[in-house]
């Protein structure tokens, strides 16, 4: 892993325990303006450059815990913060304050739905937002994609898994099991092909 | 209300297929609450992950909109509880163990492995959401619009879903 982010000055850590009040309440800030989704951006900002509860390192290390789960990289990434901060109480606070904001932000807009959802004009602003929503999920995969692969192998596989399950319908474990145990055979401890994982240059392409 | 059980299970088991993100569960998503369920319409299912977008926080809180439609205000919290919970648990127990976690060989391997799979599941996702949304030149011209201008731009992607709304309420009225 790599240790230093080239040109990115980290201040030094802040002493001391931090309170749970401290913890909730940056990240229910983070929770509650992180529009647009990168949320990892906006952690990364609040929890390493303003408060400084993290330096990089740290940080790409709980990013690389958090890829490996399953589960969004924004509350895996509030539960390892808050744990290396105040222990479990600290992980449960912080995954309250990422996620109460949008849950309020989401019931209301079943709720609204449900009372407006067929009026004509509404249901055609949703099918513009959709639209647009495919556009966004599309580029954010391309983007995280093209950092992805590495050699024939990772298109093969990324290939492999599109095939099977929008052609041939096989469902999403079946297909998580099987490409994934071929994926990790691929790179077996001691495999010819070693990479590195090369997240000091994916966290620098997040500013 | 009796559907809180099976708004549980769904959304738990649903949530443990979310490596790399929540795209890849969108098919299988697709499949249980409007294949297997009808709990609503592949539009209806649509249109509330659309809105998703636009939330802050984590893109996936869209199932509290879900739970919301299948069994009002309990639904939203079953759905959201079981959700993000057992893969939070999970996160956290790791997290604990990390340090012996953290030397294990197979531990790189399962990353960069899973790392591609985890791209393709994303865009089969991309790939069923489009299949839905995309019905005619105006919506699959927003799409590519979308797609470029946040690629080339550092537009806040929530104003571009805003847009897509403001130019669907034009152009896409039946």
């Amino acid at each position: 892993m790599s240790d230093v982010v080239a040109g990115k000055e980290t201040p030094p850590k802040a002493a001391g325990p931090v309170s749970l009040m401290k913890i909730f309440s940056v990240f229910l800030t983070i929770g509650a303006t992180s529009f647009g989704g990168g949320v990892v951006a906006y952690l990364r900002n609040s929890l390493v450059r303003e408060n400084a509860w993290l330096d990089d390192t740290e940080f790409l290390e709980l990013m690389s815990i958090s890829n490996t789960l399953p589960g969004l990289n924004a509350t895996n990434m509030s539960i390892l913060a808050g744990n290396r901060l105040r222990g479990w109480s600290g992980a449960l606070v912080a995954m309250l304050g990422m996620c109460l904001p949008g849950f309020a932000f989401m019931t209301a807009a079943g709720v609204l739905y449900g009372a407006r959802g067929d009026n004509p004009l509404i249901t055609a602003a949703l099918k513009g937002v959709a639209a647009a929503a495919v556009g966004l999920i599309a580029a954010t995969w391309y983007q995280l994609g093209r950092k992805s692969v590495r050699d024939a192998f990772d298109a093969f596989v990324i290939l492999i898994a599109v095939l099977a399950i929008v052609e041939f319908k096989l469902s999403v474990p079946i297909v998580l099991l099987g490409v994934g145990a071929i994926g990790i055979f691929h790179h077996r401890p001691g495999a010819a092909k070693t990479h590195t994982i090369g997240e000091g240059k994916w966290i620098s392409s997040l500013q | 209300m009796d559907q809180l059980p099976a708004v549980a299970r769904v959304f738990a088991y649903l949530s443990l297929l979310t490596i790399g993100g929540g795209m890849a569960a969108f098919p299988e998503m697709k499949n249980l609450v409007v294949d297997v369920h009808h709990w609503m319409t592949f539009p209806q299912l649509i249109h509330l992950y659309s809105v998703g977008q636009l939330a802050p926080g984590p893109n996936m809180m869209m199932v509290a909109a879900l739970g919301e439609r299948i069994s009002g205000l309990p639904g939203a919290f079953i759905a959201a509880a079981a959700f993000f919970i057992p893969t939070g648990i999970l996160t956290f127990v790791v997290g604990k163990v990390w340090d012996k976690l953290k030397n294990w060989p197979w531990r790189t391997s399962i990353q960069l492995g899973l790392a591609p799979v985890a791209v393709g599941l994303a865009v089969a996702g991309t790939i069923s959401l489009g299949k839905g949304a995309i019905q005619d030149w105006i919506t699959a011209g927003l799409a590519l619009i979308v797609f470029f201008a946040t690629l080339k731009t550092k537009i806040n992607p929530a104003l571009l879903i805003l847009g897509g709304a403001v130019v669907g309420a034009i152009a896409l009225r039946v």
